[in-house]
């Protein structure tokens, strides 16, 4: 066996002394390396083939969905405008509570769930918190929240404080997990104690990421503040439930227009944020 | 002034780093640890500051029993023993004020270091030695802006505003050029004698260290082989803490372009099998 690689490997020596060389590939047995390659679009054929489709059904909702777009066409913004603005207004408070709520628990989780920095029993428990706050999609947690606080954006804002708290700590502590530790060690060399280890050498390193997933997660809380609404968690996603149901597709189509015009806004800002913190 | 006796440290994965290590600085004496990588000489010193937890032995540092330290009183001694890192080490998003007066955090508590309101004798004392390292006009830079020999002289204005008695110096120079090398070792040299400070240097380059210190040790897969002079090193001694080399006689870098095309082609034919047995020297 070690007689035939070397035996290869002078050969690729020797090859490359004319000029004849190309990259080794990663799986080495050519049998396997195309049988895994042809088998793989094989299955990627009969997998697509397995998917039923109804025609006529397809038919039958393109003109509903022709319907629906139609009335995207003309966006009502005015009939139903109160209740648009209180919606909007509603859901960007709860956004902006439960985002400053969620990062602020956040931050004490995440230190506590990076392995470098923190000892094990407090890993285990921040790491639990991380997982049942990671576990459950919105929506579950807004409908025992609502069941809980009664409808209304005080619910959401619950709701989406405790999803931040999962999503903030998860990627806070791995990004602690990575940090230059040589830093840590030099701030620890001077005498300082843990809190100054932590605003000194830790808080610099961490902070433009910080800043930036505080910034995602703004952004993701208002799109989600739209979605927990349609179960009753206040907001202006339960506007936009109640002209769904009322067939106001041209009012929907302008929350919908407004949703998309914030979202964007909050991109671009928060690209600007990310490059002016680094 | 430093005392080790009998200092040995194995980590969790069974590696032994150091064993029995014994060892007196005296007051004001800059030492060089030599010895080729792995040998121990960063787990050494790093031991001295508790940055690595030592498994036998005892350290005293005037008096002081450094091994049984903890809490408030194992920060009050490494407040006395500045350090010096490989690369820096600064925190590169904090200003260059910030990283020397981060030498304060010994002696202040935390809301007058997280306000970054120092007491007006260390900032003066700041000052004072960016301007003793020549850097003077870089106060508000931010640390990563500046070149590495520049973010050195900040480390080492950073270990000295701790007011130590004694500087832990890891690799000073492994990321500089030959001439900012010297002039870095020159610096904590002339420093050291300005201050009667003590001083462990680990250093990879022999001449530097026989140029710069009083004293070298040289340590191989962790223990001591050599404790003398600088003019006590001799190629047998380096033999003894690097392995076989030929020391006297630096190589030339053109050697290799003038040997002529069929010298090449014998040589070749003679390395392929080596090469592919996968020896290296």
């Amino acid at each position: 066996m070690s007689e035939r690689v070397d035996a290869q490997m002078q050969a690729r020596q020797y090859a490359a002394r004319k000029g004849q060389w190309r990259r080794l590939p990663l799986i080495h047995d050519p049998r396997l390396r195309w049988g895994i390659a042809i088998g793989a679009v094989i299955y990627l054929l009969l997998a697509l083939a397995s998917v039923d489709v109804n025609w006529a059904r397809v038919a039958e909702g393109a003109g509903r969905a022709a319907n629906f777009l139609g009335a995207f066409m003309q966006p009502d913004f005015v009939s139903r405008q109160n209740d648009i603005v209180a919606g909007l207004l509603e859901s960007l408070t709860m956004t902006l509570t439960s985002t400053v709520l969620g990062v602020l628990l956040a931050i004490p989780v995440g230190l506590g769930a990076a392995r470098n920095i923190s000892p094990l029993p407090i890993y285990f428990v921040c790491r639990a918190i991380i997982a049942v706050s990671r576990t459950f999609q919105e929506i579950i947690i807004a409908i025992l929240f609502v069941v809980m606080f009664g409808f209304g954006p005080l619910a959401g804002m619950i709701t989406l404080a405790f999803a931040t708290i999962g999503f903030m700590a998860k990627l806070l502590a791995e990004d602690i997990e990575d940090l230059d530790w040589r830093q840590v060690e030099a701030i620890r060399a001077t005498g300082a104690n843990w809190w100054q280890i932590m605003n000194h050498a830790v808080q610099p390193q961490v902070m433009p990421r910080l800043i930036g997933l505080s910034m995602y997660r703004l952004d993701i809380n208002f799109r989600e503040s739209a979605v927990i609404g349609i179960v009753g968690a206040g907001g202006i996603g339960a506007t936009l439930n109640t002209s769904l149901s009322r067939y106001e597709y041209d009012t929907s189509a302008a929350i919908l227009l407004i949703i998309i015009a914030i979202v964007l806004l909050c991109e671009y800002s928060s690209s600007h944020v990310r490059r002016w913190t680094q | 002034m430093l005392t080790l006796s009998g200092v040995g440290k194995r980590y969790p994965t069974g590696d032994r780093a150091l064993t029995d290590i014994e060892l007196t600085l005296p007051k004001g004496q800059v030492m060089a640890l030599i010895g080729p990588s792995g040998a121990g000489k960063s787990t050494l010193i790093r031991c001295v500051n508790r940055l690595v937890e030592p498994t036998q032995g005892s350290i005293r540092l005037e008096g002081t029993e450094i091994t049984q330290l903890s809490g408030h009183k194992l920060r009050q001694a490494r407040r006395s023993m500045g350090m010096i890192f490989q690369e820096y080490a600064l925190i590169d998003r904090l200003t260059v004020m910030e990283n020397v007066l981060s030498g304060q955090l010994g002696y202040v508590g935390f809301w007058r270091s997280f306000l970054r309101r120092y007491p007006q004798e260390a900032v003066v004392e700041a000052f004072r030695l960016l301007a003793r390292v020549g850097l003077p006009h870089a106060i508000d830079k931010r640390a990563d802006a500046l070149s590495g020999g520049q973010r050195q002289r900040v480390g080492i204005a950073r270990a000295l505003l701790q007011s130590p008695k004694l500087l832990l110096v890891d690799e000073p120079t492994a990321s500089l050029d030959p001439k900012t090398s010297r002039q870095i070792m020159r610096l904590i040299r002339e420093l050291c004698a300005e201050r009667d400070l003590a001083a462990i240097i680990n250093i990879h380059d022999v001449t530097l260290a026989q140029q710069f210190a009083d004293r070298i040790v040289g340590l191989r897969a962790g223990e001591i082989v050599f404790d003398g002079l600088p003019s006590e090193l001799t190629s047998e001694i380096l033999t003894t803490i690097y392995g076989e080399e030929d020391w006297d006689t630096t190589p030339e870098p053109m050697e290799d372009a003038v040997v002529d095309e069929r010298d090449t082609k014998l040589r070749l034919a003679s390395a392929v099998p080596e090469f592919a047995a996968g020896s290296v020297r």
